[in-house]
């Protein structure tokens, strides 16, 4: 699957959209390919306070957890909360998957993420 | 040794086949000055019929044949001979845990069965394959209410099983999770004055014991309702298992931490016994410990397997709900075993005999001696006040093969000449009224 | 595959059972209690509102049935009783009988914890020779056989870490854990309030002596070692690791999960450890019951002793044994009464059954057990870590994960011929690992059959890799669905009606 060009991406494996000052985060196809089979996501409350590069929740497959890391700093607005009753939603999309929600403290911190083609050559060389 | 199934031939041609000379090789990487060149200080290889006379003179020296009105969170119960004769199936006790479903599906069906009967039990939606024991399966419920809560501090009752607070002490003390106690009043109930005093939006959890040490069962929907207010979770623990034949659940509760030796486990000097934690569907992921699941096969076909495991140390680590690998699944089987013979009606009636035989001693005793916390409802065990020193009360016992009940002074001093007794359906009228004779002699 | 092939197993009759709950009738019963000889107590009116009104779904079944099904249960696993059970890391050796029949002679089986020390002198003297033995055994000073399982021993042995180095000024912040350790090791230190910090193994799969002394300050608490490490081998420069970790004043705390290759041969208490943990229901034969009961007693040295969980076992001016209770730098009690009592009766019978030429022996058969199949499988299998192995072999699924079949499928088909699988995808540093232990309790024909059932799975990942990625196909369940057992977890069983109405 390609990977597309409206957002960026970490080395963590999420990507975030960013609309005005709110950015969409969700997890790679690649990072859903290499956890498996989806069981279990766990995500902030909304009114949270998320950081760049530090841990905001985690997805578990059968026999793993995965911390899920934050692409930027700012306040949680909206969480999907269709993933706890259907994680697999990851499994069959992780694009349209979305996680959360963030309203963005310090914008200027996407500058230092991946494009998508920087991206799909860092997760090719992970393989 | 006759437990090693090899020939002095075969181990001659497996060094052959591996290329050595000799068995030392293979323990060269142990360096030198640190190989073992003597022979252990252990007992010479022994025959069985020396082991078995061996410990049977251990046996004698110990106090068999005796009648015991212990409990204190150690209770003596019939044990039927099926429970034995079934987990000594060498299928049951000589495998391990079921982490291949495919060829463990014996013992995975049999916890489905002792989660199921737990939660019929104690009124909980969950319950977990079971922890050590008791105490620290108490001390785990308080490290879950936590996690569930994001709050940093519990308080526990006096009257829970002085030993089990300090295991929850033992555990808690590094943690920064500070443990405060709250008292009990004159009839053995958990002083809700001193709760209401000491909870606040800090608590985590208050945890209670019921029936509690002092025998007494509490109250446990007010101090539920108390607790809920302030926004911390319950946790009732509950040493005598068996109380649940006939004492309503602590449904009310959020966290049920129970020990399960009542129900066919041998006293064993103490264990191993088998702990259980049940808890509400809500809280199941911050619960420590392994589950069995329900499954379907490629065929459809149902069966079990060890599920949620991302919750456990193998998997994550340092970030684990607790450092818990084992459960006792082999007690678990015993106790499920248990209340399958019992089942619906003979727990309850058994509790009802438990009942009356407590109540018939504590009228007895009463005549003599002073009963303490009158007026509460209690299960199989209560204190007696007496003039004398319990301790003298039970040497004259012992000469009567009779061993009477836990002096108290070690943990509540201020009761004074106080012992806790319990009476099971073992103890039989007879016993009871030798018992009695002896207060005030 | 042909049946013909397949030497140790074959298909046999396997019964169906339900849960049960699904047998259970009203009126059923598989009790009889005697005759009550005091007067009968109307229980709603002692209790009153604390009352029970019923008990549910509890089953009602007969003294038949309850025979029947957790016999039929019973069939449907896989046990020691039954052949070789090669789990790496859990040392799943031969339960001797004898062990069960002196724990359940009645003067110990039905001893209470709190009765009188003066008649319970033959229990505490079974608790007093067991820690003697042990103690010989390690290299030791003291030793606590209160813990109930291994993990439950490494809580009290850090916490002993903790208390000991608290009594010099400064508890510290760190505990150091190789990448190849057991996940208990990390999961306790975080108990015990200490961070922890990865050490990372040689390319020898040993400890990084170079990487520890550059981790090693006055940060850090200890380290916590497990040797023979998790690949088997022998940590060889463990007097230098000690001599690290000593001279900044830290501990070196050994996981015993591995003891069954050292017994008898060399002494932890000798190459430098300071707290230790061992595995009865590992070492000491003691049976894993289905996952459970263990025990995990603690031994130390010396300068820890004032520290150890409290009752102490003692012996008295008076010549007899008894408890300490009042130990005033005690980490606390870590359980109730004394521990798992039953399991040090098994565990001393065990000891005695061995003699001290017996445990040398098994440690000697076990670790030539191991290297005759790393000879064996060599061939087969890659090997990530050519180090010299003791007690147990760490191969990988390099090979067959060319045709895609992994270390989980090929222990899935192991199953098909008749085996327990390895230990699966651990340790951690080897990526698709097999962890083989095949213990002392092995013949060599039993041996000889494993040998050939992995030279065989080797061949088929080959040819069918198909056929065994799709394994097991002859047990009465095939692979069963965990994802959707995980994403929806039924825990519980609830009778049809409670279904459909409640939910």
């Amino acid at each position: 699957m390609a990977y597309p060009n409206d957002r960026k991406y970490t080395k963590e494996h999420e990507w975030i959209k960013v609309e005005g000052n709110i950015g969409t985060v969700g997890i790679t196809d690649h990072a859903q390919e290499s956890l498996g089979d989806i069981v279990f996501v766990e995500l902030p409350k909304v009114g949270a306070q998320v950081t760049a590069s530090s841990s905001f929740g985690s997805v578990e497959s059968v026999k793993a957890v995965s911390d899920l890391y934050a692409p930027a700093s700012g306040k949680v607005v909206a969480v999907n909360e269709d993933l706890s009753q259907e994680p697999e939603a990851i499994n069959k999309n992780a694009q349209s998957a979305w996680m959360i929600k963030i309203e963005l403290s310090n914008p200027k911190e996407l500058d230092g993420l991946l494009t998508a083609e920087q991206y799909e050559a860092f997760a090719a060389e992970e393989k | 040794m006759r437990y090693l199934p090899k020939s002095p031939a075969d181990r001659q041609q497996m060094m052959r086949e591996i290329g050595i000379q000799s068995i030392d090789e293979l323990f060269a990487p142990i360096p030198a000055e640190y190989r073992l060149n003597r022979d252990l200080k252990v007992p010479r290889q022994m025959a069985e019929s020396e082991i078995i006379d061996y410990f049977r003179e251990c046996a004698e020296t110990n106090a068999a044949g005796y009648g015991v009105f212990l409990g204190a969170g150690a209770y003596r119960h019939y044990r039927p001979v099926v429970i034995d004769s079934l987990i000594s199936r060498g299928e049951f006790f000589t495998a391990y845990t079921p982490y291949q479903p495919e060829i463990s599906q014996g013992t995975l069906q049999a916890i489905f069965e002792f989660q199921t009967m737990v939660c019929e039990l104690t009124g909980m939606e969950v319950a977990n394959a079971s922890m050590y024991d008791g105490s620290t399966g108490a001390a785990e419920a308080i490290m879950m209410a936590v996690r569930v809560t994001g709050r940093k501090s519990a308080l526990v009752a006096r009257s829970v099983h002085p030993e089990y607070r300090e295991v929850m002490s033992t555990y808690s003390q590094h943690q920064g999770l500070p443990i405060a106690e709250f008292g009990f009043l004159e009839n053995g109930r958990v002083d809700m004055a001193d709760l209401e005093k000491k909870i606040s939006e800090e608590t985590a959890c208050v945890l209670i014991q019921s029936p509690n040490f002092l025998g007494v069962i509490e109250d446990v929907a007010a101090i539920a309702d108390l607790v809920h207010k302030k926004g911390a979770l319950l946790v009732v623990s509950i040493a005598e298992a068996l109380s649940l034949g006939i004492v309503k659940p602590p449904a009310e509760a959020d966290i049920v931490s129970m020990e399960s030796q009542s129900f066919g486990v041998p006293l064993g000097y103490g264990g191993p016994y088998a702990g259980v934690m049940a808890t509400k569907e809500k809280f199941v992921r911050q619960m420590p410990g392994r589950l069995v699941g329900e499954a379907k096969d490629s065929n459809g076909k149902r069966g079990f397997v060890l599920t949620l495991a991302t919750r456990e140390q193998h998997i994550r680590r340092e970030k684990a709900t607790s450092n818990i690998c084992t459960n006792q699944a082999l007690i678990a089987t015993m106790a499920t075993i248990y209340m399958t013979i019992y089942g619906r009606e003979g727990l309850k009636e058994l509790a009802q005999q438990n009942l009356a035989k407590a109540t018939y001693a504590a009228q007895e005793f009463g005549k003599k001696a002073k009963v303490l916390f009158q007026g509460v409802p209690k299960f199989n065990e209560f204190v007696v006040q007496t003039q004398e020193d319990p301790i003298d009360i039970n040497n004259r016992l012992l000469e009567k093969k009779l061993i009477g009940g836990l002096s108290l002074k070690r943990f509540y001093p201020e009761l004074g000449n106080a012992a806790l007794w319990c009476c099971t359906e073992m103890n039989s009228k007879e016993q009871i009224d030798t018992a009695v004779k002896a207060v005030g002699q | 595959m042909s049946d013909n092939d397949i030497k140790k197993a074959t298909r046999h009759v396997n019964q169906n059972e339900g849960l049960i709950f699904e047998k259970s009738s009203p009126g059923k019963k598989g009790y009889r209690l005697p005759p009550l000889d005091v007067p009968d107590v109307d229980y709603k009116k002692a209790l009153g509102q604390a009352a029970r009104e019923d008990l549910g779904n509890m089953p009602e079944v007969s003294e038949m049935e309850i025979i029947r099904h957790f016999t039929r249960l019973s069939t449907w696993n896989y046990a020691i009783d039954l052949g070789m059970y090669p789990l790496g890391s859990c040392t799943m050796k031969y339960n001797a009988r004898v062990n069960e029949v002196v724990a359940r002679l009645g003067g110990l089986a039905e001893a209470h914890p709190y009765q009188p020390e003066k008649i319970s002198q033959g229990a505490l003297r079974v608790m007093k020779t067991l820690a003697d033995c042990l103690l010989d055994i390690t290299g030791m000073d003291v030793i606590t056989l209160q813990p109930a399982a291994g993990a439950h021993g490494e809580m009290t042995g850090i916490l002993l870490m903790r208390a000991y180095l608290q009594s010099k000024g400064n508890p510290r912040k760190k505990i150091l854990i190789p990448d190849s350790a057991h996940g208990t090791n990390p999961a306790t230190a975080a108990i015990c309030g200490y961070a922890v910090e990865n050490l990372k193994s040689n390319a020898r799969g040993m400890v990084d002596i170079e990487a520890l002394a550059a981790q090693m300050n006055e940060d850090v608490a200890g380290l916590m070692l497990t040797n023979p490490n998790t690949l088997g081998i022998f940590e060889q420069e463990i007097h230098k690791i000690a001599d690290i970790l000593h001279d900044k004043g830290g501990l070196l705390y050994m996981d015993g999960a591995n003891m069954n290759a050292l017994v008898g041969k060399t002494r932890p208490g000798d190459f430098g450890v300071d707290v230790m943990h061992l595995n009865l229901h590992k070492t000491f034969s003691t049976p894993h019951g289905g996952g459970g009961p263990g025990s995990g007693p603690v031994a130390c040295k010396k300068a820890l002793e004032p520290f150890l969980p409290k009752p102490v076992l003692v012996q008295k001016a008076d010549g007899t044994l008894g408890f300490d209770y009042n130990r005033p730098q005690s980490v606390g009690r870590v359980r109730m009464f004394y521990g798992n009592f039953g399991m040090h009766v098994r565990a001393l019978a065990y000891t005695m059954a061995n003699g001290y030429d017996g445990l040398r022996q098994t440690t000697e058969d076990a670790v030539l057990n191991a290297n005759y199949i790393r000879k064996k499988l060599e061939g087969d299998y890659d090997l990530p870590y050519k180090s010299a192995s003791m007690h147990e072999v760490v191969f990988s699924d390099h090979r067959q994960n060319q045709n895609g079949v992994k270390t989980g499928d090929i222990a899935k088909r192991l199953i098909d011929y008749g085996f327990h699988p390895y230990t699966v995808s651990f340790p951690l540093v080897v990526h698709g690992a097999l962890m083989i232990e095949p213990t002392e309790s092995e013949s060599l024909e039993e041996l000889n059959l494993f040998i050939d059932a992995m030279k065989s799975i080797a061949r088929e990942a080959q040819a069918d890799p198909g056929l065994v990625k799709t394994a097991p196909h002859s047990t009465r369940v095939s692979r069963l669905d965990e994802t959707a057992a995980a994403r929806k977890p039924v825990l519980r069983w609830k009778p049809a009606q409670a279904k459909s109405a409640g939910e």
